[in-house]
């Protein structure tokens, strides 16, 4: 049995669903860094995924249009995006009960709307499998498989990692945006917008959660169903603690938890005498004990969760 | 008006600004009630008055930080609108706040560009900024590596920063908000050099202090506020420290206290090799070793954040011990809760008297019985508050203490700052304790609160109290103690006799300079 889990972990079927399954994390999370960073801790996300998981699937349902479908779904997720910044932002309101808000919100609404205007699933088709021309025939070590062959969404949410990156550490944008989640007060007297950067931020990162939600509607799974993220935006939120604030350290985080829940699917098939509870379990476990030891690092936004006030 | 580059950002000249007739109404006060005031290209005025006086409130105004309700602001005898800091900074108006406004993980350079027109979009280029830094740095003798995180410096140094990107950007009114709080007396000089030089190449100062022998020192003008109003504006020749003071208070005021000989006693507490952990992880605390003699008082000066903090937490069970071992009246109290401290008669008044001090929404009375609540005669058999003795204990206190407030039950947060320390001190005094250990017990008090304290403690220091006294302010230990401790990263440097303590030799222990090194 042991012998068929280590096999398992060095499969190239593993290593590619790692990668797959690692999309919607990544987008979520790299959408909830960028809100972190500036100071709104916004625990909506698996809401804003819900809902942009349905608009992208009903859009492409009734137009078959898979522009659109990412269109509405970036569409409802920078709206709840922004209404997550009206309520943190404006009325100040506590955050993690906001964010709870959000989440319920989108929980019954995404329900609500797919039984009153699909009522049984079926399937769309979604974006199809593009193959790197060249590197996606790359037999060594399955690479060609494991990198070269997944839909456009894939490519798109690892291409962000960098350009997250790039855009915190490099640009005028990210220095605010780091600047009003350390010291509000300090950006505020240089003459920077603390709630201009937090309302974009926060949009922004609700546009992202609901890109995450499509790609499991639209390219992953290719249905909606009730609760379909089945949390993945909790985890989406745990993982930017995990990664340290940081778009690379994001990332890591995803793949890491993506990597296990893909080990156990496969286990789940290779060997079914593990009760299958233990299986689906152990990559939240492994999510928690990562934790422990991500320790607090100086990227933390020290006004994160703190509306800020001028005076 | 001319036109000069510094730093590659060119800038407006402020020949003069003027405030004229500023109101400003916060719910309940009247923080600033038709005040005059102006300044000139090329002097320092100061501003002067005690914590509420309007002194802040005045120059957010100015920043645009608060909109005034009524008056207006003219700039080279043109109005202007300060809607917001971006609006200041544009006409040239910069501001060195109390709080330093830097944010700590991003680099010199970094703060600098924050909020940066013409850099605002787009990819950082920091190029320009470094360059006009370090020019900066070397027309004005002010050492700063411009890739350095604000985290990695001394708060001496994150000063010259402020003041650096003030420059950088064009200041050419600078506003100072208690500039000196933070500094050594050798930085306050070199603050001084600094702003002379900036007054020499034209720029006009505002410095905010209370701190009269300053703004004695530096100043051409100065203006004094009292309860939100003006009372004058003096030129800084025809200023003396008694006039100043009693323009501040409205009234005479002592600069001096009668203090008597009082025979050192027996040893109170003794700290023994004391190591403890800051809040950051490191050792805030290192080896400390201390006695502290009944009927005196010790002065522990230094600038803030040198373990001041971690020394008053871990004598009063607040902190727990590295290592190191600590006696009251010969006891071994090493690792004692802040219950058992308080029973063997160790008093405390905490630095952070909002937080620490009080529950402030707690009452006058609550407030004064938060240690013996449980004890007779105000608890009956330890289990039932007995509110007629707690109200009684109460009225004297506040008798006794000069507490001013409406009644025993007004929530302690509807007091002021004086108010409040006076009921911390009766509660702490009123236990009669062996030691005491005052943290800033005067600071953000106001000049007659503070005058009171002082001499309360030095009522204490006859009884026979060891008094070990905490303050970030030198004048306040000169005045006090009988000897003086200075603490440098966590280390007592050396202790002198209060009598031989020159402002000088203390200035350099607090910058780390051991005794016989200087």
């Amino acid at each position: 049995m042991i012998d068929d889990i280590i096999g398992t972990v060095f499969k190239a079927s593993v290593a590619a669903s790692t990668i797959r399954l690692a999309t919607p994390y990544i987008f979520a999370s790299l959408g909830e860094t960028l809100g972190q960073r500036s100071g709104v801790l916004n625990l909506g996300v698996d809401g804003i995924m819900l809902m942009g998981a349905f608009f992208g699937y009903y859009a492409v349902l009734t137009t078959e249009s898979l522009i659109l479908g990412v269109l509405a779904a970036l569409f409802i997720g920078g709206l709840m995006g922004l209404a997550m910044a009206f309520i943190s932002v404006t009325l100040k309101a506590e955050q993690g009960i906001s964010g709870i808000g959000v989440y319920l919100f989108g929980l019954g609404m995404s329900e609500l709307l797919f039984q009153e205007f699909v009522g049984t699933p079926q399937s769309v088709d979604g974006f199809p499998r593009i193959s790197i021309p060249g590197l996606s025939d790359l037999q060594f070590l399955g690479l060609g498989d494991i990198f070269f062959n997944h839909n456009l969404l894939v490519y798109v949410a690892f291409a962000l990692v960098p350009m997250t990156a790039f855009v915190l550490n490099r640009t005028n944008f990210g220095l605010m945006i780091r600047a009003v989640g350390q010291n509000p007060e300090a950006a505020d007297a240089m003459g920077v917008s603390v709630t201009r950067v937090r309302y974009l931020t926060v949009t922004l990162g609700g546009m992202l959660a609901g890109l995450a939600g499509a790609s499991l509607s639209i390219a992953l799974l290719n249905v909606f169903q009730q609760n379909l993220t089945a949390g993945q935006g909790f985890i989406a939120v745990a993982l930017v603690y995990f990664g340290g604030w940081r778009p690379y350290g994001v990332l890591l985080g995803a793949m890491l938890f993506s990597f296990v829940n893909a080990l156990q699917l496969q286990i789940g098939i290779s060997a079914p005498e593990i009760p299958s509870e233990f299986a689906v379990m152990a990559p939240y476990v492994v999510t928690i004990i990562a934790l422990m030891f991500a320790s607090k690092r100086r990227e933390r936004p020290d006004a994160l969760t703190v509306p800020f006030e001028r005076g | 008006m001319t036109q000069s580059s510094v730093g590659g950002m060119t800038h407006q000249r402020i020949d003069r600004l003027v405030m004229r007739g500023i109101v400003k109404q916060f719910p309940g006060v009247l923080a600033a009630d038709h005040i005059d005031f102006d300044v000139q290209s090329g002097e320092v005025h100061a501003l002067l008055g005690e914590n509420g006086a309007g002194k802040s409130t005045l120059m957010k105004m100015l920043y645009g930080l608060y909109q005034p309700d009524e008056g207006t602001i003219e700039v080279n005898d043109s109005p202007v609108k300060i809607g917001s800091p971006q609006d200041a900074i544009r006409l040239g108006i910069g501001m060195i706040h109390q709080h330093f406004m830097l944010v700590p993980s991003l680099t010199v350079a970094e703060n600098v560009a924050l909020g940066m027109r013409g850099i605002r979009d787009g990819v950082l280029r920091l190029d320009d900024v470094v360059r006009g830094l370090l020019e900066l740095s070397e027309q004005y003798n002010l050492k700063i590596n411009p890739h350095t995180p604000i985290w990695q410096l001394a708060v001496g140094e994150q000063q010259r920063v402020e003041i650096l990107r003030a420059l950088y950007k064009g200041a050419a009114l600078l506003i100072l908000d208690e500039p000196t709080a933070v500094l050594t007396p050798q930085e306050v000089d070199d603050l001084f050099r600094i702003l002379r030089q900036m007054t020499d190449d034209g720029h006009a100062l505002i410095f905010i202090s209370h701190k009269l022998h300053e703004v004695l020192a530096i100043s051409h003008r100065v203006t004094v506020l009292r309860d939100g109003k003006k009372i004058d504006t003096i030129p800084t020749s025809e200023a003396t420290k008694r006039k100043l003071a009693e323009m501040m208070v409205g009234r005479p005021v002592v600069l001096e206290y009668d203090k008597h000989p009082v025979k050192r006693g027996e040893v109170r507490l003794r700290l023994e090799r004391v190591s403890a952990l800051s809040n950051r992880g490191d050792l805030g605390l290192k080896h400390v070793s201390l006695e502290l003699h009944s009927g005196e008082i010790v002065g522990v000066a230094g600038v803030s954040g040198n373990g001041q903090h971690e020394l008053a937490q871990v004598i009063v069970g607040l902190r727990p011990l590295e290592s190191g071992a600590i006696y009251v009246d010969g006891n071994d109290v090493t690792g004692k809760s802040p219950a058992v401290m308080n029973r063997l008669g160790v008093s405390y008044i905490p630095e952070e008297r909002m937080i620490d001090g009080v529950v402030k929404e707690f009452t006058v009375a609550e407030n004064l019985v938060l240690q013996d609540h449980a004890r007779e005669p105000f608890a009956r058999g330890g289990l039932f508050m007995n509110f007629k003795a707690i109200t009684e204990a109460c009225q004297r206190a506040i008798r006794d203490y000069e507490i001013k407030t409406p009644n025993t039950e007004t929530p302690v947060k509807n007091l002021s700052g004086g108010n409040i320390q006076k009921l911390i001190l009766a509660r702490e005094l009123s236990r009669n304790p062996h030691v005491l250990i005052a943290a800033q017990p005067t600071r953000g008090v106001d000049i007659g609160a503070m005058e009171y304290i002082h001499q309360r403690l030095l009522d204490e220091r006859e009884k026979g109290t060891a008094i070990l006294l905490i303050s970030e302010d030198l004048d306040e230990i000169r005045l006090l103690a009988d000897r003086i401790a200075v603490l440098f990263e966590g280390e007592i440097v050396g202790i002198v006799d209060s009598a031989d303590a020159d402002v000088e030799t203390l200035g350099l222990m607090m910058a780390g300079v051991r005794e016989h090194e200087s």
